[in-house]
């Protein structure tokens, strides 16, 4: 049976709150341990400064490191294919972290994710 | 004749400068207000960034005495006067010395966390303090939280009684940021399967090896770091405690719930000290901490001529700095009675 | 949770209440949301415990939702209380009791600014004469009404008919607490328990028989806040407040909500509505909602009044299940009854919120 809705004019607002317990972390997991460099990242920003779409998008390394620890990756993946994999930013990052293959991994955890519901890699 | 000097508290700071000035040929009294001495150290499980123990840093310091030195423990010192060209100190029990110098080393007083009530300390039970958790190290016993049961997530909050004018502390107790990323790795070699989160305002990685330690908590054991001061925690039906942040980096707020919950307690000026400063007529400053002569030439001298301060009783230190500290003090000493 | 944790912040949020001799200001909004809440407290002060109190019928608003609507200016709402200040004056009182929350916060607010800056003070004393000739004597002792209430929470327990106990199981009842923002938010030592932890609707329901449940979004506010309430496109803001709440409590299964605001209950209360017939979802047991009640309806519950006497029938969430359970006795015919047994006729049924009509 269709339940009645009524219009109030008004709806439920979207919470903004990252709900780290709600979230699902499979995507950091598999991101940390095809490139353990992820978690060497200290939010410094040196990526996205010297990144060429962020200059020219929202595009943000330095964010989508943090969103796939959390586990916010609804809609990363969008943000993740606007990397032009040239590299620059692992010239400049002060820890080492391998920027380039964590894109590449991300954006694979990512796509397994959207397509099977599982960021497992298929071997 | 062999000049006298009184060290008042008998942590770090008061033993190895009573050690240094021993070994210098003055006569030294040492008065502590509790039954022992050692100070905070005592509870003290183990010692950044290079996990030290607490225990026999202080047996180390100790055995350095020299049995000349007259350790008077259990006597609260209530008085001090300058009387001519000498003090008079004098403790509650009627304990009475001249000294020719006077060296304040009485340190520090943890802050006490129920103050921010907002954390639930004393209230939620999986709330406890950096200090709190040194005890359960030194215990020995199995790692659980107050259900009895291994966290599968630890959160550590930095910055309690620190840079937060709410309590009237502006200062940073420097020490807390690298105690949370040692007391982080502690509990992850404990319980490899939990994960483990630090909620901080900055990283204040200022000592030597302190970067090394944190890469190594981040590395090494996966210990996550959300840049955000707590707001408020709250308890769930089963004891965990929730916690409400914001991700400052993401701009976003974030809810997380731990089994366990972590104050990174600050260090500030005891009353009780206050009330000898306050005898004596020094100046605190702002912070609370005594204020130096000067804090680049004379760190170690007070305005009062033959009054000397070591240690965390002029603001918060590491241990090897109070121990830097506490060396250079019996220098300062030494100085002024040539 | 440590009960003595929470004890030893009580003890430093103590505040004088007076004993007697109160001026009584009424809410702008109460009367209408749920109109005997105020006439229970009237009548309790008054029949039950002998308490002198005027009710006073020529003050107006505070203004304090225009102040926090951002619609009158703050020396507007000075004189405007400085005007109550003087009603209390002239009826010969001292003693000073709000009913509203966000009134107690506003004239707190008031007194503190003119202990800061007297020149203030002496300005509105000077619009106040000029615009109505009337001067006035701060008051002696500022209280809200659920401060009072809790001062004498026990002499109307020893007179309760009832308790907050499940009468079949003997079990406490489990009772959501919620405070009003402006009680204690701006100046936790006015508040009986401070900010963190109050203490005045918690010291009611432990005096009373029930059991208080500490969930995770207890402190969050319910939404109302008057701005994004006042324009309707706005309204989802102030329903998802107290939808956080609702998801928060709800693994508790509380018996019921009590609110010391006026704003609190009729949100918690009409909000289960919006969210029932929008997401077709409720939160109490068989389809019902949690129910919500003011400190006052609850006092005249526990003494035993007729639930419709006190107006328990305004509640969109039904509180016959929870009567049921106290052993609370009511005609289920006379619920939508006037005053001289009129047929008042029975409202719109929601679709999901269960609904006694008969």
């Amino acid at each position: 049976m269709e339940k009645k809705v009524k219009n109030f004019g008004y709806s439920v607002t979207r919470d903004r709150q990252i709900d780290f317990d709600a979230n699902n972390h499979d995507v950091g997991k598999i991101v940390a341990l095809a490139e353990p460099t992820l978690h060497l990242c200290i939010s410094c920003g040196t990526c996205s400064a010297t990144c060429t779409a962020s200059q020219f998008t929202e595009f943000s390394l330095r964010q989508v490191i943090l969103l796939v620890r959390r586990g916010e990756t609804k809609g990363l993946l969008k943000e993740v294919s606007k990397c032009m994999l040239c590299g620059k930013c692992q010239l400049v990052c002060p820890r080492n972290v391998s920027t380039r293959n964590l894109i590449i991994q991300i954006s694979r955890a990512l796509c397994n994710h959207e397509v099977s519901g599982s960021a497992m890699l298929k071997p | 004749m062999q000049k006298h000097i009184v060290v008042i508290g008998a942590g770090p700071a008061g033993l190895e400068s009573s050690a240094n000035l021993s070994n210098l040929g003055f006569r030294v009294t040492l008065v502590e207000k509790e039954e022992v001495t050692g100070g905070h150290l005592n509870k003290w499980h183990a010692l950044f960034p290079s996990l030290a123990s607490g225990k026999h840093t202080i047996e180390a310091i100790v055995k350095g005495l020299n049995p000349g030195i007259k350790i008077q423990t259990a006597t609260k010192v209530t008085g001090i006067e300058a009387v001519n060209d000498y003090f008079t100190v004098s403790g509650h029990n009627g304990w009475q010395e001249k000294a020719d110098a006077v060296v304040l080393t009485t340190g520090f007083q943890l802050f006490d966390s129920h103050r921010k009530e907002e954390y639930g300390y004393g209230i939620y039970e999986n709330v406890i303090t950096s200090a709190d958790l040194e005890k359960q190290f030194a215990s020995g016993k199995e790692f659980v939280n107050r259900q009895g049961k291994k966290p599968e997530r630890v959160g550590f909050v930095h910055c309690v009684g620190s840079r937060d004018e709410k309590v009237n502390n502006l200062h940073c107790s420097k020490v807390c940021c690298i105690t949370a990323v040692k007391q982080a790795i502690e509990v992850k070699q404990m319980i490899p399967e939990a994960d483990v989160f630090c909620f901080y305002m900055d990283l204040r990685m200022f000592g030597r090896h302190y970067e090394e330690l944190y890469k190594q908590a981040q590395e090494k054991y996966n210990i996550q770091f959300i840049r955000g001061r707590l707001s408020e925690s709250t308890e769930d039906k089963d004891g965990n405690i929730i916690v409400k942040v914001e991700d400052t980096l993401l701009g976003k707020p974030l809810r997380i719930k731990v089994g366990l919950l972590v104050l990174m307690a600050g260090m500030e000026f005891p009353p009780a000290t206050k009330a000898l400063t306050n005898m004596l007529g020094l100046k605190n400053v702002s912070d609370g901490f005594i204020q130096p002569l000067d804090e680049v030439l004379h760190s170690n001298l007070t305005e009062i001529p033959g009054v000397f301060i070591a240690g965390t009783c002029s603001g918060p230190k590491s241990v090897s700095d109070t121990m830097a500290d506490a060396r250079s003090a019996a220098l300062a000493v030494a100085e002024y009675l040539k | 949770m440590k009960l003595e944790g929470k004890r030893l912040i009580w003890q430093e949020y103590q505040k004088e209440i007076a004993d007697d001799h109160y001026f009584y200001a009424r809410s702008c909004i109460r009367q209408t949301f749920f109109p005997g809440a105020e006439a229970v407290f009237v009548k309790i002060m008054k029949d039950e415990l002998g308490k002198d109190i005027h009710d006073e019928q020529h003050h107006t608003s505070c203004t304090g939702i225009g102040y926090h609507a951002d619609v009158v200016p703050f020396d507007t709402t000075m004189t405007v209380i400085a005007r109550q200040f003087a009603l209390m004056t002239e009826a010969g009182y001292e003693n000073y009791a709000a009913s509203c929350v966000t009134s107690f916060g506003l004239y707190t607010e008031v007194l503190e600014t003119w202990h800061h800056f007297p020149e203030k003070e002496a300005q509105v004393r000077e619009f106040l004469y000029k615009a109505t000739g009337r001067e006035f004597n701060k008051p002696k002792n500022l209280a809200h009404a659920s401060d009072i209430v809790y001062k004498f929470r026990h002499q109307i327990a020893a007179k309760a008919k009832y308790k907050l106990i499940d009468k079949n199981t003997g079990e406490p009842l489990k009772v959501v607490e919620h405070i009003g923002c402006h009680y204690s938010k701006m100046f936790p030592h006015k508040g009986i328990g401070g900010a963190e932890y109050p203490y005045v609707l918690s010291g009611m329901i432990e005096a009373w028989g029930g059991e208080v449940i500490d969930y995770p979004e207890r402190r969050h506010c319910c939404g109302f806040g008057f701005r994004q309430y006042i324009v309707q496109a706005n309204r989802g803001f102030s329903l998802s407040c107290s939808k956080k709440k609702f998801d928060s409590m709800e693994p508790y299964q509380p018996d019921m909500i009590i609110t010391n605001c006026p704003g609190c209950p009729m949100f918690l209360d009409r909000w289960q509505y919006a969210l029932s017939e929008m997401e077709g979802k409720t939160y109490g047991k068989n389809n019902n909602g949690i129910p919500v009640f003011t400190y006052e309806e609850v006092a005249g519950m526990i003494m035993g009044y007729d639930p419709w006497k006190i107006g328990l029938q305004l509640h969109q969430v039904s509180a016959e299940p929870l009567l049921d359970k106290i052993g609370i006795p009511y005609d289920p015919l006379s619920k939508f009854k006037g005053k001289n047994g009129e047929d008042l006729g029975i409202p719109e049924t929601p679709n999901y919120l269960k609904f006694y009509a008969d």
